[in-house]
């Protein structure tokens, strides 16, 4: 398991970002898939950046662990800001035309499509989200 | 880190970008969508050599869309097989005009 404690800033997404795409590359991870993740953690990151704390900032602790020789990976976020349940948001109606759809809102709703598994558990004082994805 | 190359032909404007289209870098391309659209009646986005989109960029995409539905015509292009699946899975291939 490899893990990052950084602070939960937008300016430290490319951090996280270069953290989670090395851990995949070793993995021999298709780009195809590795954007689909990468794109699932940017949303959970700038989530906790944005919300957990504000208006101050703090820490989130990154995990990063794979399964079955490599073919599963899980990658997990901690923080200790204010209880939320990201899942709870509701999904955009995507058939909408361009002129009735709301800007934004998108987040959420792509790390549920790109990834096989989300859970949300609130403990200890923590928020713990947990992603999970075969990866081939 | 993203490019963004703006070409402008009469009242076409073409935005080609570049590497990443993400959270930090979204309000780049956020800043022209919304100031230098007036006049425009064709715009284009070439996205071939854009490596990344999250929904930070799709929102930036879909503001340029609905002022273009306003004053003419929007058009993205050289779209790469793994934006294209996130297009597809936002219902974003059925309101952009993708070539």
């Amino acid at each position: 398991m490899s893990e990052l404690r950084i602070e939960a800033t937008k300016e430290n997404l490319d951090d996280v970002l270069m953290f989670i795409d090395e851990e995949l590359e070793k993995l021999d991870c298709s780009m195809k898939i590795q954007m689909q993740i990468d794109l699932s953690v940017e949303e959970i990151f700038i989530n906790i950046a944005s919300y957990a704390y504000y208006p101050d900032t703090g820490m989130a602790f990154i995990s990063f662990e794979s399964e079955n020789d490599g073919s599963i990976v899980l990658i997990s976020f901690t923080d200790t800001g204010v209880p939320y349940n990201p899942l709870e948001k509701e999904d955009p109606d995507i058939t909408l035309t361009s002129e009735e759809r709301q800007v934004g809102g998108l987040g959420i709703f792509l790390v549920k499509k790109n990834m096989d598994e989300v859970y949300y558990k609130y403990e200890n004082g923590n928020n713990v989200l947990t992603m999970k994805k075969k990866i081939k | 880190m993203l490019n963004i190359n703006t070409e402008k032909n009469g009242n076409e404007l073409t935005f080609k970008l570049s590497g990443r289209l993400d959270t930090v870098t979204a309000p780049e391309l956020e800043a022209p969508v919304r100031n230098d659209l007036s006049g425009v009646s064709d715009l284009i986005f070439d996205l071939k050599d854009l490596e990344y989109i999250s929904s930070a960029g799709l929102r930036v995409l879909l503001l340029a869309q609905k002022t273009m539905n306003k004053q003419g015509k929007m058009v993205v292009k050289n779209v790469s097989e793994e934006i294209n699946e996130i297009f597809e899975v936002t219902g974003f291939s059925d309101i952009l005009t993708v070539e």
